[in-house]
């Protein structure tokens, strides 16, 4: 059972505890002022920060004793791009830099390996806990690469990475916006995959392409790793196959559109989400923040409101600021507006932590 | 007489960035000069392509540099090169 969390927001990292009342509280903080865009932390407790500083670039920071220290350790950096290579963004016609803009993912490896996504759109793989990063050329090199655009953000990134338990060489990712691309060899060799997922945004005869969707957030239960769950720009949708086949799931109410999924790790059929207006609104429907859970693989949805706002809320949470304990009987959400919310009973109740918090990018569980 | 590099205090958050006289006949020289005793300011100031990061600001005698990207100003003994933080980008 986990008693802590870890939070990272635009202008820092907190801590958040659980005290004997059963209250949880801000316990500690660090980076105050600095904004925090992923957090990772190894089942040694090992924990990573990523820093996007706002004038002197992103920067990672490492932590081996549970937080007491950190220090800043190698950041992912691109090659030296060669002249005379073409390299722009397809709906712009405007040069993607070769240069770390945002840490947006962070996944832990084979023992002792790392991996990171990055806008503009590189994947990292570190074979040192993080001491040193390298390009993953494969698919960097892909030549479809060049066909991912920004989202929400200016370029293309990878904001989600799956490592499959049973092969750590079997690695998923998820492109805003360039769908989702699987290797079978440890990043050797790459493969588009997503039939089924859909695209409303793009011309009709371009809806059913793989390579132009914008999967939100992509998460996979650990105990059935076939078990995939996107939320996805144009919607909710569910993989049995490790992400070749995908379903949508329609009429969900109040909404499919959001940006963030939490899967029950022993559970594949139960998933949890936080819905909101579709596209540019991006803001609870009717001002009624909540979570939607389903136990049935998506037949069915409840909707969860048990200890939000009763006002008008207009919080919206982004794809890394949900987070389910490695028990599966916790959730922890923040919000862009600075709020968090925990619940001890997989999202039937939710207490809030603080409404005052800076803008929430990340929550995370710590390990027990 | 070589150049005096010195930079914004704001730096200071995050890295010892010491002011220091170094040597070079450009403002690229100049710099690979400091990241010689101080590696990780390299990454404080300068892009992957090592290009002045986007929101930093590199002055020569009071004036801010020509060449954000190739780092290729002529510099002299004597010049004062200071690196401060743009006032866009917090």
């Amino acid at each position: 059972m986990s008693d802590r969390l870890l939070v990272g927001t635009r202008k820092g990292l907190f801590r958040i505890e659980r005290d004997s009342a059963r209250r949880w509280r801000i316990a500690s903080n660090w980076f105050l002022g600095d904004p925090v865009s992923q957090l990772l932390i190894e089942p040694g407790g090992r924990l990573h920060a990523a820093l996007a500083l706002g004038h002197f670039g992103v920067k990672m920071q490492r932590s081996e004793d549970g937080g007491a220290h950190w220090g800043e350790v190698a950041v992912p950096t691109y090659p030296d791009r060669p002249a005379g290579v073409e390299d722009k963004d397809p709906m712009r016609n405007i040069d993607i830099p070769w240069s770390t803009q945002l840490i947006w993912s962070l996944a832990v490896g084979a023992p002792g390996e790392l991996w990171c996504g990055t806008i503009p759109g590189g994947l990292f793989h570190s074979r040192d806990g993080g001491d040193q990063w390298q390009l993953v050329r494969a698919l960097w090199d892909e030549p479809r690469r060049k066909k991912w655009m920004g989202g929400g953000y200016d370029f293309a990134g990878i904001h989600s990475i799956l490592v499959d338990p049973r092969d750590s060489a079997h690695v998923t990712v998820a492109v805003s916006v360039g769908g989702v691309w699987t290797t079978r060899d440890a990043g050797a060799n790459w493969e588009l995959i997503g039939d089924g997922l859909r695209s409303d945004y793009t011309p009709p005869e371009m809806q059913q392409d793989p390579l132009t969707q914008d999967p939100h957030c992509m998460v996979q239960c650990p105990a059935a790793p076939e078990r995939l769950w996107i939320q996805h720009h144009n919607g909710i949708f569910v993989s049995d196959d490790a992400g070749a086949n995908w379903r949508e799931l329609t009429d969900v109410v109040p909404s499919s559109f959001g940006f963030a999924v939490a899967v029950h790790p022993d559970e594949p059929d139960t998933a949890w989400f936080v819905p909101a207006i579709k596209d540019e609104q991006r803001i609870p429907v009717d001002g009624r923040l909540v979570v939607n859970r389903t136990r049935d693989g998506g037949k069915s949805f409840e909707t969860l409101d048990v200890g939000l706002p009763e006002g008008p809320a207009y919080d919206l949470v982004y794809r890394h600021a949900l987070d389910i304990s490695a028990d599966g009987r916790r959730l922890a959400f923040g919000s862009t507006t600075g709020s968090l919310w925990v619940s001890e009973d997989q999202g039937d109740g939710w207490q809030c932590v603080s409404t005052h918090l800076p803008p929430i990018s990340c929550v995370r569980f710590e390990m027990a | 007489m070589p150049t005096t590099l010195s930079f914004t205090p704001n730096l200071a958050r995050h890295l010892d960035c010491p002011g220091a006289a170094v040597e070079g006949s450009t403002l690229r020289e100049v710099l690979e000069s400091y990241f010689e005793s101080n590696p990780r300011m390299r990454g404080y100031v300068l892009d992957d392509q090592g290009a002045v990061r986007k929101h930093v600001a590199i002055f020569l005698n009071q004036a801010p540099i020509g060449d954000r990207i190739g780092l290729s100003d002529s510099v002299a003994d004597g010049d004062a090169v200071f690196v401060a933080q743009a006032l866009s980008g917090g």
